[in-house]
């Protein structure tokens, strides 16, 4: 009988990374896809592309430079000794950080390409009617923009909630910790726990299953103002 | 121009891609302006300008304020402008109910100190939006949304009300339903309008003092039936030239049902009751409509039948087949002037030349408003 209690913390863990960042990517990508939407600098594809490099970089690319960057002879380490700690690597906040470095093209995407599809005319009547570029953003262009929202922070949570290589290069295995859902699996499945990895597995099919059928019911359903 | 009848004075001159534009703009405080011309001659452009969606160098004052001047590196953003903009389109926030749409200005206005001139439940009535208050954009026809789109401008509480082409996304159905109440509009509201057009006849409907514009530049502006009849102008050389002259009801034939209206310079008959003695009609008369005799006629089932001046002869065409005649109405120099398309052949049989005193026979007079 497989200890179903020894399953619970990576769970629990995975779901905790990936609503946090979620909500960083959420508050980072926000911004980024606006002015992303918005900016007629020229080389506002050059940062485009450096969001979506997660996008081909094999994560244990990404997980490498920021091995480097935070471990102990990297400027995260040197951070690090101020509070007396000797690297900022292999901690939850640096899955936090890789998290959100790896997931960002999945949520700045499609809120880019929302605020894109709003175009310039409803803006454009908002001011008209007295809103200031603060209010239109908040009033006209994140209420239209909703589906955009809606979608990238089901693809953060879910791409979180499926990462491996990223979390494998820095944050190790440390159980309770940086021991998430994938490395869990990877573990059972290398000591041959077939019954504990098939738990799991079929847990998180199901599981990205539900997310998504309920994203879809409910942009449905919410969705009535506009067709 | 008397300074008081000047609410908005504008000067824009500035360069857009390939077009240049170099206008500058008179609009008095009262009535309904149009700007018109054709596609390309800028005419939304200059609306842009005035809302401050765009920005062009030159100079702008609304009724003494100073909106924008180069010279002292003032622009007001356009947030707080006191404008209303109805868009081509509705552009109504989809997000939204009709009612949210209609308040989203009215709110913000409040909220800024402005006095509440223009009130929510006037405007539901002046509009017909009673009925549609609760639902959304998305299920309301053509003429509805663009009526919304009216109200949502006119309940921000503007000093001007900016119209660019708020019809020609419509057919022709569905403009004949909404041009009452933007008939209305004008007659309910002391608010300047400024209305961008191309087509011709919502501007014989709506406009009292006409801008008219080509490739950048003003061509003439004053009022309406004046550039009409102005030879020098393209109006005159139109295939559908026509004079819109305002008259009031002056009596009612019960017995044939016919309504004569007084105009400057005479009387006009159209057939039907057309409202009640002492109103004012906007009468269409087209130049193809318009004959002229040398005589009085005697027996004619023509009913319109007045004395007139030749004031000008001019070619409509290069090979000279047809011409354009404006003549004057009555005796005095302030009588109505009336275009009339004939052929070079009548013209020359009967001697018409500047000066020449004729009867014009006008086939139909038609009502526009």
């Amino acid at each position: 009988m497989p200890e179903l209690s020894e399953l619970w913390p990576p769970i629990r863990l995975t779901l905790t990374l990936a609503a946090i960042t979620t909500v960083v990517l959420l508050i980072v990508g926000t911004p980024i896809a606006w002015w992303l939407a918005r900016s007629r600098a020229r080389w506002k594809e050059a940062v485009a592309a450096v969001v979506a490099l997660p996008l081909v970089l094999p994560p244990t690319v990404l997980g490498f430079y920021l091995l480097i960057l935070l471990g102990p002879n990297g400027p995260g380490g040197a951070l690090a000794g101020l509070w007396g700690a000797r690297t900022l690597a292999f901690t939850f906040e640096a899955l936090v950080l890789g998290s959100v470095l790896y997931s960002m093209p999945f949520v700045v995407q499609p809120i880019r390409n929302a605020f894109e599809a709003i175009g310039e005319r409803p803006l454009e009547v908002a001011a008209t009617l007295r809103a200031s570029p603060f209010d239109r953003f908040w009033s006209v262009a994140v209420p239209l923009a909703r589906p955009g929202f809606m979608t990238g922070a089901v693809l953060g949570f879910a791409h979180t909630v499926g990462e491996f290589g990223v979390v494998l290069m820095i944050g190790g295995n440390i159980p309770g910790q940086t021991k998430v859902l994938s490395i869990a699996m990877y573990d059972y499945v290398e000591t041959l726990r077939w019954v504990e990895a098939h738990i799991l597995a079929g847990g998180m099919l199901v599981f990205a299953f539900v997310v998504i059928l309920a994203m879809l019911v409910l942009e449905k359903r919410i969705g009535w103002p506009r067709t | 121009m008397r300074t008081t009848d000047v609410a908005i004075e504008a000067h824009f001159s500035g360069t857009l891609g390939s077009f240049t534009l170099d206008v500058a703009i008179n609009v008095p405080m009262r009535g309904v302006t149009a700007l018109y011309g054709p596609s390309g001659c800028g005419k939304t452009t200059i609306l842009r300008c005035l809302a401050g969606l765009q920005r062009l160098p030159g100079r702008l004052t609304v009724a003494g304020e100073v909106w924008q001047d180069d010279g002292q590196g003032i622009f007001r953003v356009p947030h707080e402008r006191s404008i209303g903009y109805v868009f081509q389109e509705a552009s109504l926030f989809s997000h939204l109910s009709v009612r949210s749409n209609l308040l989203f200005g009215h709110r913000r206005a409040l909220k800024a100190g402005l006095r509440e001139e223009i009130h929510f439940n006037d405007v539901i009535e002046l509009l017909g939006l009673g009925h549609m208050l609760e639902r959304a954009p998305s299920h309301l026809s053509g003429g509805e949304r663009q009526r919304v789109a009216v109200g949502r401008a006119l309940l921000s509480q503007p000093r001007l009300l900016l119209m660019d082409e708020p019809l020609s996304a419509l057919d022709r159905m569905t403009k004949d339903e909404i041009l009452p109440y933007f008939e209305a509009l004008d007659d309910k509201l002391s608010l300047p309008i400024i209305y961008v057009s191309h087509d011709i006849s919502e501007v014989e409907r709506l406009a009292d003092t006409l801008v008219l514009l080509d490739r950048g530049r003003v061509l003439a502006s004053g009022v309406l039936a004046d550039l009409e009849a102005d030879p020098t102008l393209p109006l005159v050389h139109a295939p559908d030239a026509a004079v819109t002259l305002d008259g009031t009801i002056s009596g009612i034939d019960s017995v044939y049902a016919l309504t004569s209206l007084s105009i400057s310079g005479g009387s006009l008959i159209v057939p039907g009751r057309r409202g009640e003695i002492g109103q004012r009609r906007r009468l269409k008369i087209s130049a193809s409509d318009v004959s002229f005799t040398l005589v009085a006629p005697v027996s004619t089932t023509i009913q319109n039948c007045l004395p007139a001046k030749i004031v000008s002869v001019d070619p409509h065409d290069a090979a000279r087949i047809q011409m354009n005649i404006v003549a004057r109405l009555g005796e005095s120099e302030t009588g109505a002037r009336i275009v009339a398309r004939v052929t070079r052949k009548s013209q020359e049989a009967l001697g018409l030349v500047p000066g020449s005193r004729v009867f014009i026979q006008i086939k139909s007079v038609a009502l526009v408003g």
